[in-house]
């Protein structure tokens, strides 16, 4: 661990507050959330529906801007409140890979088109940017899939799919919100210690939100979430078998 | 990596069911620039391909083509003695409607000067031209009088020695080619009842008047033809057609022609102007009208089916905008469905339009000109139409690819 915070910050977020609606329909998502993940820390995120985790998510992930509070990505300040300190599109492209419950992949594109179009976007030549999707396919275990499209992979070839397609830039971020919700007991897991992985070798602070307790150990530190806040934090390894559903 | 030709692969019925439906609709918007042209060209035509240099025609008229018009038979021997003219011919040119085999038939019959016009200027895709003064026929092949057609026209059976294509008068009647006297006997034909009753009616008034008392010769003149009766006969040449010597003053032989009391002249291109300013200006402001209507709603459907592609796509453009696509990334590939449409649905309206036009009962002309301009008006409409989906397509909000 402490290795891991020599290396410096992934992700700071300062009294992250995120308000929906005003007056009587004020609906309070997220309020004073201060967190800070290292490069190559694995953090879960777990708590109940409506406890504001995919905000916090969203709003580390530059797509929903928080109502107060600051984001900082790498030691750069990149949402103060609801101004945005750089073209959040671009950075999110650089920095920041993303793997959702549904695989979320463009219907159009074939698996191989699906992760090579991150890193096309990204300014990478169409060549290499194909070599490389093909190996993060065969790292991932679905390059026999490559020419498919979405609709002809099982939910378990999508996800790992989208996780390749959230490795493909190298980002120095990767959010994950529920991603082994549609895999067996199995591929949830070995999806889990990929993270993992990927954090450790490329010094990239990885956020998941899960439900699945079964793979906490996988984890170096567990944020728990009710209403809005943080209510606990753990820090290290976490086998919690009490709350599995099993 | 091309995302539209992407997409398009992924739907490619759709979008192929779509081209077609733009394609149809381009193709009447093409058609109804190419009726247009084809009644200015079916209209102009014959001026076009008679040969004339100058029409001379009833004073203070606008010639045949645009009014009756009716000119003594002597302005034809007149014409012949004004100096820098080579030759004059007679022109008679009227619309008859009878029945061929139990259908009915509409002839534009235009009168050939025989002897010295036997219809040599007209192009012919079967038979031969006239080789008698009277009893054969050549005729346009919409008419679908066939060659050795026997067509029974007033007292007389006319025989189809000659097939011509592309001959026909400013409202689309198919022309058919006979001698002038030919014509003249056909427009003037009555029953011998009729005949028989006008001759009683002339001598009668012969004999009420007192002239015939003291010549009484002229009483047997009541019993010729209507055209042969001197000083009564109304004249009966719709116009003159002269043609010049090659190195005559255009003008100044206008002139002369100008300076007769009973005849106006005008030039083939002042024929033509006139044609065109006339009759074919309202069905050209007609047609023009409704083919840029037709334009306007080309280009609004083609809108909403970009519109409603790029709605098909919400989530992926969402998508590509979480994965930190560019505005100008999702601009290209909504633009270049447009403009693929656009190109695609035009071939589509050329290939179809190609074949379905010939069956037209009018002539189609489709000109590379209008076809030009009708491809840079569809490259300006591609464009524009994309503009929904474009602004739908940058509302989108990358947390949309969550829901």
């Amino acid at each position: 661990m402490s290795e891991i915070r020599e290396r410096g910050l992934a992700i700071q977020t300062v009294s992250l507050t995120k308000i929906y609606g005003s007056g009587n329909t004020e609906v309070v998502a997220m309020r004073d959330v201060s967190m800070e993940i290292q490069q190559g820390e694995v953090v879960a995120l777990l708590g109940p529906s409506g406890s504001g985790k995919s905000t916090f998510l969203t709003a580390v992930g530059l797509i929903n801007r928080p109502t107060s509070g600051q984001v900082h990505i790498g030691g750069e300040l990149v949402l103060d409140g609801q101004t945005a300190k750089t073209d959040l599109r671009a950075f999110r492209r650089r920095h920041i890979g993303f793997v959702f419950q549904k695989s979320n992949l463009i219907p159009f594109l074939s698996a191989v088109e699906n992760v090579q179009i991150a890193m096309e976007l990204n300014g990478q030549p169409k060549g290499a940017a194909r070599r490389r999707a093909m190996e993060l396919l065969d790292y991932l275990g679905v390059a026999d899939r490559a020419k498919n499209r979405p609709s002809m992979l099982s939910g378990g070839q999508q996800q790992r799919v989208a996780v390749a397609r959230a490795l493909a830039n190298q980002p120095s971020v990767i959010l994950a919100d529920e991603p082994t919700a549609a895999l067996d007991g199995f591929r949830g897991r070995q999806v889990m210690e990929l993270f993992a992985k990927v954090a450790h070798q490329q010094s990239a602070g990885v956020v998941v939100v899960t439900h699945d307790h079964r793979s906490l150990d996988v984890f170096d530190r567990t944020y728990e979430m009710e209403d809005g806040r943080i209510r606990s934090s753990t820090a290290g390894a976490v086998q919690d078998n009490s709350l599995s559903p099993r | 990596m091309n995302l539209a030709w992407k997409d398009i692969r992924y739907n490619w019925g759709r979008f192929a069911l779509t081209c077609v439906g733009v394609g149809m609709l381009l193709m009447i918007v093409i058609g109804m620039g190419g009726i247009y042209r084809g009644i200015e060209a079916d209209a102009t035509l014959l001026i076009d391909t008679v040969e004339a240099d100058m029409w001379v025609v009833q004073h203070q008229t606008r010639g045949p083509f645009a009014e009756v018009s009716q000119v003594p038979s002597n302005v034809l021997y007149r014409t012949r003695a004004v100096p820098g003219v080579a030759g004059s011919r007679e022109f008679v040119f009227h619309t008859i409607q009878r029945s061929y085999q139990d259908r009915p038939i509409r002839i534009a019959l235009m009168g050939l000067s025989w002897p010295e016009d036997y219809g040599a200027w007209i192009q012919l895709t079967a038979g031969r031209h006239l080789q008698q003064a009277h009893l054969e026929m050549i005729a346009d092949e919409s008419l679908q009088l066939p060659l050795g057609a026997k067509i029974r026209l007033g007292k007389d059976t006319y025989h189809v020695v000659g097939v011509t294509r592309n001959q026909l008068s400013s409202n689309g009647d198919g022309i058919a080619f006979v001698t002038t006297r030919d014509a003249l006997a056909i427009r003037f034909d009555v029953s011998g009842e009729a005949v028989r009753l006008e001759r009683e009616a002339r001598t009668a008034r012969g004999g009420d008047a007192e002239l015939t008392d003291l010549q009484p010769n002229l009483l047997e003149n009541a019993s010729l033809p209507t055209s042969q009766i001197p000083t009564i006969a109304p004249p009966q040449l719709s116009a003159v057609m002269v043609t010049l010597q090659p190195q005559a003053d255009v003008e100044e032989v206008k002139k002369i022609i100008q300076g007769w009391s009973d005849v106006s002249v005008y030039s083939s291109q002042d024929q033509r102007d006139l044609l065109l300013k006339g009759s074919v200006e309202k069905i050209r402001k007609q047609i023009g009208l409704f083919r840029a209507l037709l334009t306007l709603i080309a280009g609004i459907i083609m809108a909403l089916i970009l519109y409603t592609l790029t709605l098909d796509k919400i989530h992926s453009i969402a998508l590509l905008k979480l994965i930190g696509a560019p505005n100008g990334v999702i601009l290209r590939m909504i633009l270049q469905q447009a403009v693929l449409l656009g190109v695609i649905g035009f071939m589509i309206a050329v290939a179809l339009g190609r074949r379905i036009y010939p069956m037209f009962p009018r002539r189609v002309v489709i000109t590379q000109h209008d076809l030009l301009q009708l491809a840079v008006i569809l490259a300006v409409i591609s464009v524009l139409s994309s503009f929904l989906g474009i602004w739908k397509a940058m509302r989108v909000q990358p947390n949309e690819a969550l829901s």
